[in-house]
């Protein structure tokens, strides 16, 4: 089990894993921006933009990682997926680039806040269907029957990935409607994103029921594991209900990742099922020892340097968003 | 279009167009580091206002460079799927090490940018220097990669499969020190003297400003020993071209037959006698290969790569002159300031830098073909199965088009127009 192709895959799902609490919640900000409204629509959007700001570029910096540490430990897999899911890999790059940016030009006052909000709403659907394509199996490797609609486009484009896709988009922006509860020193902003957050949780919840009940390519979810995303999602509702915001961002967090790892622990052994487990995808001994050390070492950089990162930004207002706690008991 | 040619278009315009904001994001901390401590020890409220300019135009152009970097980490994949299976466990090492120098990078930009009032004065500018530095490492690691592709090492091959992988001596490849150097020299030379070519310009039109003045003065003290140490490490390199890549010499160089004693050929008729033998060995009897060594289907497009040579070469050479006016002025304390010939001079050095870098990646990438890895895999044999690769070339292309014009307005409308004091 312990295995170091087993460490090294379960490295690159940490990575991918941070990327969706982190950077998905960047995306799930932009979903907000474009569905600012009400009275404080313009100071909803203030809020938004100064919470990404500061962050977003390290917290795209997973993806980076997960996707380098792919191909360098599980080479095989990476050029399946390429091949596989080129087009829908290709236009989430076109939604990454401009969401990012366009975003850093409304930042400068160059315009492009729409742009922003569009590719926000836009590319988590296309990650999602990309994982749902992994997940049920359909991704091939190259040309199987010659036909350029089976190879290319029909992996992809099922309504299980689709569902996949929006169920993405969901978790996204229930994370960052959870996390921007935090943003804002005035209650009333506060009360807009607690609204948002219990609609966005309600989603999440009831696509993952309808999920699992209606696509028998869904991945069998061990059982604990949605005891516990169920436990955490309950938690996240209560929180929010209570206004205790730090409890609702820690099990809300809590909650995607134990979807992300219901995921990963359904497909285990597979990488690309239906037929390319870890191992078979797995780089020779000497590269995986090697990359794991760079890891080991550039852990000890990194997280230092993470956690500085988020103390001199969200350090201060995660204090006041504690205080507003007491005030609302 | 052939999906090979279409594959190796696209590729090409993703690298030119990052390229762009990779070297700008290796230098520009640099300049932005010392505005910082000169504003620290001098209390010149210029310098601080410079500082902050600066802070500004990384933040659009580190963004633009962040995503663009991130669509090529894909497209390894997208485009060439068969490479990265094979290269991967051997090159994945100096990619994951770029990861982490990256992710370095962001967080204290972040903090740079975002830090003024929030960390303290001596915190921020060890930010600044943090950026700085690992915006180097991380060019350095990912030119790893690809001297790697020129001079592969590390394993032994047979029956199309990689045995024996050893990721620490493909690191050590022979083409990483000459390709490192030269790439981080281009980085610092083209943005500084972008920056001090810009301010130059504006300070013809406006002689008295102090912004202009010491903007100027700090791309200068970046860019111009860098432009002069260039040629160096150019002739460095082609010395290890001339050993390990006998074929990309000669079609830099357009040299069709092997012989000793060999011209230099410039442009399309100019030879100087000898020249050739005595850059590329330092002798100049030596016999240099010429492209009749290898059969016509492993040549390189002769014509591009020679002219892509010839025009990095000679926009390197104004570089260096320019770097070493520069330098007679400043030894003789004389003021940039004033002379307008030395601004005339510097403002056509603006573009050059970044010229001379697209012209370089040419050269290089164009000089390897047809091979992907060096003698082992050709290009046409990594392509992705997947057809009609046109179309994603095209999108990719328009999109970095519209980019880039966005890209220039804003930075132009932020940074460079001068400040109303």
């Amino acid at each position: 089990m312990l295995s170091l192709p087993n460490v090294l895959a379960g490295i690159v799902l940490v990575s991918l894993t941070a990327y969706v609490l982190f950077g998905g919640a960047d995306f799930g900000g932009g979903v907000w921006y474009l569905l600012a409204s009400g009275p404080r629509r313009a100071q909803q959007r203030e809020v938004i933009a100064k919470a990404i700001a500061p962050v977003w570029e390290a917290n795209h910096v997973w993806l980076i990682l997960a996707i380098v540490l792919l191909f360098t430990c599980f080479p095989r897999a990476f050029a399946v997926i390429a091949i596989g899911l080129h087009i829908p890999l290709t236009l989430m790059l076109i939604g990454i680039v401009l969401r990012g940016s366009a975003f850093v030009f409304q930042s400068y006052g160059g315009g492009g806040g729409r742009v922003f909000a569009t590719a926000s709403l836009v590319t988590p659907v296309l990650l999602g269907m990309c994982v749902g394509a992994v997940a049920s199996g359909t991704v091939w490797w190259g040309v199987r029957d010659g036909s350029f609609v089976t190879s290319f486009i029909g992996s992809w484009l099922t309504p299980f990935a689709f569902a996949v896709g929006v169920f993405t988009l969901a978790c996204f922006a229930f994370l960052a409607a959870v996390y921007l509860t935090l943003e804002p020193k005035d209650a009333q902003l506060q009360e807009d994103f607690r609204t948002r957050a219990l609609l966005a949780g309600l989603a999440v919840v009831v696509l993952a029921a309808i999920g699992l009940a209606v696509f028998p390519e869904a991945p069998s979810v061990h059982a604990g594991i949605i005891a516990l995303t169920a436990a955490a999602a309950l938690t996240a509702f209560w929180s929010l209900w209570r206004r205790r915001y730090r409890i609702a961002r820690a099990t809300a967090a809590a909650e995607v990742v134990f979807i992300v790892w219901g995921w990963a622990v359904a497909q285990y052994p597979y990488l690309v099922p239906p037929d390319l487990t870890i191992v078979d995808a797995a780089s020779p001994r000497v590269t995986l020892e090697l990359v794991l050390t760079a890891v080991l070492v550039g852990a000890v950089v990194l997280f230092p340097s993470l956690l500085y990162l988020m103390r001199v930004f969200k350090g201060n207002r995660a204090l006041k968003g504690r205080l507003g706690d007491d005030a609302h008991p | 279009m052939s999906d090979v040619l279409a594959a190796r278009s696209q590729m090409a315009v993703s690298l030119a167009f990052h390229i762009i904001f990779a070297v700008i994001g290796i230098a520009m901390p640099v300049l932005m580091v010392i505005a910082e401590r000169r504003w620290q020890r001098t209390r010149d409220p210029v310098y601080l206002d410079l500082a902050k300019r600066w802070a500004r135009g990384t933040a659009i152009l580190f963004a633009v460079g962040a995503v663009s970097g991130t669509v090529l980490s894909f497209e390894l994949g997208l485009l060439w799927p068969r490479f990265m299976e094979l290269a991967g466990p051997i090159i994945g090492m100096p990619f994951s090490l770029e990861g982490f120098a990256f992710f370095t990078e962001a967080i204290f930009l972040g903090v740079y940018l975002y830090g003024w009032e929030k960390v303290s004065p001596r915190a921020h500018l060890l930010a600044g220097v943090l950026v700085a530095l690992s915006g180097v490492a991380s060019g350095i690691f990912v030119v790893i990669a690809n001297a790697w592709m020129n001079t592969p090492t590390g394993f032994t091959f047979a029956n199309g499969s990689f045995s024996n992988i050893d990721p620490i001596a493909a690191m050590a490849t022979p083409a990483a020190f000459p390709q490192t150097l030269h790439m981080t020299l281009a980085a610092y030379a083209a943005t500084g003297l972008g920056v001090a070519g810009i301010h130059a310009f504006l300070l013809r039109k406006n002689p008295t400003s102090a912004f202009h003045r010491a903007a100027l003065t700090i791309g200068l003290l970046v860019g111009a020993p860098a432009a002069v140490l260039q040629p160096i490490s150019g002739d460095i390199a082609a010395r290890y071209v001339a050993r390990r890549q006998p074929v990309k010499l000669a079609a830099m160089e357009a040299l069709y037959e092997t012989r000793a004693g060999a011209p230099m050929t410039i442009g399309p008729g100019i030879k100087i006698p000898y020249a050739l033998s005595l850059l590329a060995f330092h002798d100049p009897h030596a016999v240099v290969q010429g492209l009749d060594d290898v059969p016509r289907d492993e040549w390189p497009n002769v014509s591009l790569v020679h002219l892509s040579f010839d025009v990095m070469v000679a926009l390197g050479t104004y570089m260096a002159l320019v770097g070493l006016w520069a330098g007679w002025l400043a030894l003789r304390k004389r003021d940039f300031a004033t002379r307008r010939s030395f601004l005339g001079a510097l403002a056509i050095a603006a573009p050059c830098g970044f010229l001379a870098v697209e012209a370089g990646w040419m050269v290089t990438e164009l000089g390897r073909q047809p091979w992907v890895i060096f003698g082992i895999l050709k290009t046409a044999d990594a392509v992705t199965p997947m057809p009609g690769l046109i179309v994603p070339f095209a999108v990719i292309t328009l999109l970095y088009c519209g980019l880039a014009v966005v890209v220039g307005v804003v930075l132009y409308r932020q940074i460079i127009q001068s400040p109303g004091v």
